[in-house]
């Protein structure tokens, strides 16, 4: 009996989405195998790395901090414009190789909303190390209202929000051009409109940041690092992005060296006493 | 309970004696998973995935408690609370990376676990009741691991939670009332936030005692083995410790090896970048998907796209929970005699050619847009899916002819037993 029904409700639930599936055939049959090819998905390309990559890839990639530390300036010097950085404190720059009295100097710099002690009164006051990066925009309303209705995203998980990570974020910054004939030519809605920037590593293929990094020696670097032109500012603010949104990375990786050559010694005992404990009963190989 | 040979608990000194009368908790440990239960000796490494489950789960729990310390539920903070203790919390993105990798590994291990009963057919008299127990504890797992993908609050949390309550939307009548109860609210909001963390807090605990229940249903008939024929003598068995806590610490070793490489060098592999960007109700991600173990019932659910008599969305719903709830009749579904697909050549072939690519295509197709070819592949294989448990699993076990089983055990891991062959004069005399 029980058999009977399942057989019954199988076939059931076959038919019905087999019936889906003929009533897809036949949409396939009248209207021909309608694929329509996309602007996005032609033209969009793949996030890629800097040339030389970064130094805190691979599974023995350790951090660049002189690299951190121009990312960081190119971050204070552009980017704080308009993207906040809401959970990185300004004492996590010690993490970059700051000391702490060039931290303590660098967050009297930095102005964030205080609380007058006498009267009570919204005012600003220079930041304490303890401090977090303030936003540029009081609110989401206001971000929106200076931006052309797009609201700048918080930048300190960017490098783990996008596929490609910090690859994506230096081509995006560098990817910016006019776009392609061929482009304009099969889809001419994929022009960028009023506000907007083609970019081919954007999802859309049209996003409302304008190129923020314009001209090579936009950020003046100390001396004794390389030029800064765009491609190296990129590549130094996506390392950046990448220690903000994952400041653990190169001490996880260490961490999980240990670990795993804990384990696999332990593994290895653990093959032996398995051995040992069977040898009594496992019978002779012929 | 247990075997006539299973060695009896000794208490070894006066402290032992006097816990053994007065509380035998060391006996109750010797005979569930010490010397004194007996197991068969030919099982195989697909029988070290019910230790390692029994492993995920103590070590979701610890995790899971440490993260509960410095998670707050409430919608203004929980995202920043988790960007918390990845940051200021001393080893917190160790506990987090563990406990999000754990939910996945946890679910790698249990689907083992299940392909493995269905390929043994484990589910088979006398263990149905293991069964069934199995089923409730993966169904609990998937409510579990729904509620606390949603607690970090980022997009997927939050429209993955959309979707899925709103899958309730789809029952006649009482199916937008439910929705509402379900999430104290029209949309996800602070209700739902703090009601999911109060769940995901309790079902795990739920999970224990149900698994609890497994291990005691599982001590009666005692383990099944690869060859499906069942303990005769002693010879037959080994005792589970030594024998088989030395091959499941091995077992468990490799494991580990695994796990922690994704932990500490591909944390976020198995998750959504989109996960990373808080909730935002007015923003909708181009492609919401659950997480990869939900995958082949989220493709069944949007295989079902044709309205016939009742809408779309209602059959897929019912198929979506029929596909697991036809797990619970497979111990009456299947006729056959004989318990192992190793002497099943039929249904053997079926498994390997039938049942394991269709998962494997709704494992590929439920992570998919949900766009042609993927709808078209993945609505073939739901019909399979459920034609293989309904349709195939019955009519193949009446009809096929099984091969020879080995007499016992013993002959077959050793090649003979002399209870057989006695056995066998025994008969010829008779």
């Amino acid at each position: 009996m029980i058999r009977l029904v399942g057989i019954l409700i199988g076939l059931g639930f076959s038919f019905i989405v087999l019936l889906a599936f003929g009533s897809g055939v036949l949409t396939v049959i009248d209207q021909g195998y309608l694929k329509e090819e996309t602007a996005e998905h032609a033209f969009h390309q793949e996030a890629h790395g800097p040339d030389g990559g970064f130094q805190f890839e691979g599974l023995l990639g350790t951090w660049d901090y002189a690299q951190l530390q121009r990312g960081y300036q190119v971050y204070s010097e552009v980017c704080s414009a308009c993207h906040s950085l809401n959970f990185v404190a300004i004492r996590d720059l010690q993490q970059l190789g700051y000391s702490e009295d060039q931290v303590k100097a660098e967050a009297a710099t930095i102005t964030v909303p205080g609380i007058d002690p006498n009267t009570g009164e919204a005012t600003t006051r220079p930041a304490l190390p303890t401090d977090y990066f303030p936003a540029p925009y009081a609110n989401s309303v206001m971000a929106a209202a200076a931006n052309g209705n797009a609201i700048p995203p918080d930048l300190s998980l960017m490098a783990k929000a996008r596929h490609g990570g910090p690859n994506y974020i230096y081509s995006l910054l560098t990817g910016y051009a006019a776009p392609s004939e061929e482009l304009l030519e099969e889809f001419p809605d994929s022009a960028p409109g009023a506000g907007l920037h083609h970019n081919p590593y954007f999802a859309n293929l049209n996003l409302a940041m304008a190129p923020p990094l314009t001209t090579d020696g936009q950020v003046t670097y100390a001396e004794g690092n390389p030029e800064p032109t765009i491609e190296q500012m990129a590549a130094d603010v996506s390392a950046f992005l990448m220690w903000t949104a994952e400041p653990q990375l190169v001490k996880r990786r260490q961490t999980g060296w240990a670990v795993l050559g804990f384990l696999l010694f332990a593994t290895i005992l653990a093959w032996f006493a398995k051995k040992q404990v069977w040898a009594a009963v496992k019978p002779r190989k012929h | 309970m247990s075997f006539p040979w299973a060695k009896d608990y000794q208490p070894q000194n006066p402290l032992m004696r006097f816990l053994d009368e007065k509380l035998p908790l060391p006996r109750l440990v010797y005979n569930a998973v010490g010397a004194g239960y007996p197991v068969p000796r030919n099982l195989s490494y697909f029988w070290n995935f019910g230790v390692l489950a029994g492993f995920f789960l103590v070590l979701q729990i610890v995790t899971g408690v440490v993260l509960a310390m410095h998670y707050a539920p409430n919608t203004l903070v929980a995202f920043g609370s988790v960007e918390h203790i990845m940051r200021d919390v001393n080893w917190g993105w160790l506990m987090r990376y563990t406990h999000a990798n754990g939910a996945s590994f946890f679910f790698i291990v249990i689907y083992i676990h299940i392909f493995r009963g269905f390929f043994y057919a484990s589910y088979k008299p006398p263990r149905e009741m293991i069964w069934l127990l199995g089923v409730v504890i993966f169904l609990l797992m998937m409510a579990t691991a729904f509620m606390g993908y949603v607690l970090p609050w980022g997009q997927m949390s939050f429209w993955g939670a959309q979707v899925i309550t709103g899958l309730f939307e789809a029952i006649p009548l009482v199916g937008p009332g439910l929705k509402t109860w379900l999430l104290g609210g029209f949309a996800p909001d602070n209700a739902a936030l703090n009601r999911f963390f109060s769940l995901h807090y309790l079902l795990p605990f739920v999970i224990a005692g149900a698994v609890i229940l497994h291990i005691w249903a599982l001590h009666i008939p005692g383990s099944s083995n690869p060859t499906g024929v069942e303990v005769k003598q002693e010879s037959d068995t080994v005792p589970f410790h030594p024998y088989y806590t030395a091959k499941d610490g091995f077992g468990l070793g490799v494991a580990l090896i695994i796990f922690f490489a994704f932990v500490f060098f591909m944390p976020n592999m198995l998750g959504h970048p989109d996960n990373y960007i808080e909730a935002n109700p007015l923003s909708t991600p181009a492609h919401i998907v659950p997480e990869w173990y939900f995958y082949p019932f989220y493709a069944i659910l949007r295989a079902f796209t044709f309205d016939f008599i009742l809408p779309a969305k209602l059959w897929g719903v019912l198929a979506m929970f029929s596909a697991i709830l036809v797990w619970f009749f497979l111990p009456w579904l299947d006729k056959s005699p004989v318990r192992s697909g190793h002497y099943r050549p039929l249904f053997r072939k079926f498994f390997w050619f039938g049942l394991i690519p269709c998962m494997a295509v709704l494992f590929y197709c439920g992570g998919a847009p949900a766009e042609e070819p993927y709808v078209m592949i993945s609505q073939i294989a739901t019909a399979y899916y459920f034609l293989h448990f309904l349709v195939i699993l019955p009519i193949v076990s009446s009809i096929e002819r099984p091969d020879p089983l080995p007499f016992s055990i013993t002959e077959a891991v050793l090649g003979s037993d002399d209870n057989a062959v006695l056995g066998d004069k025994a008969q010829a005399t008779a």
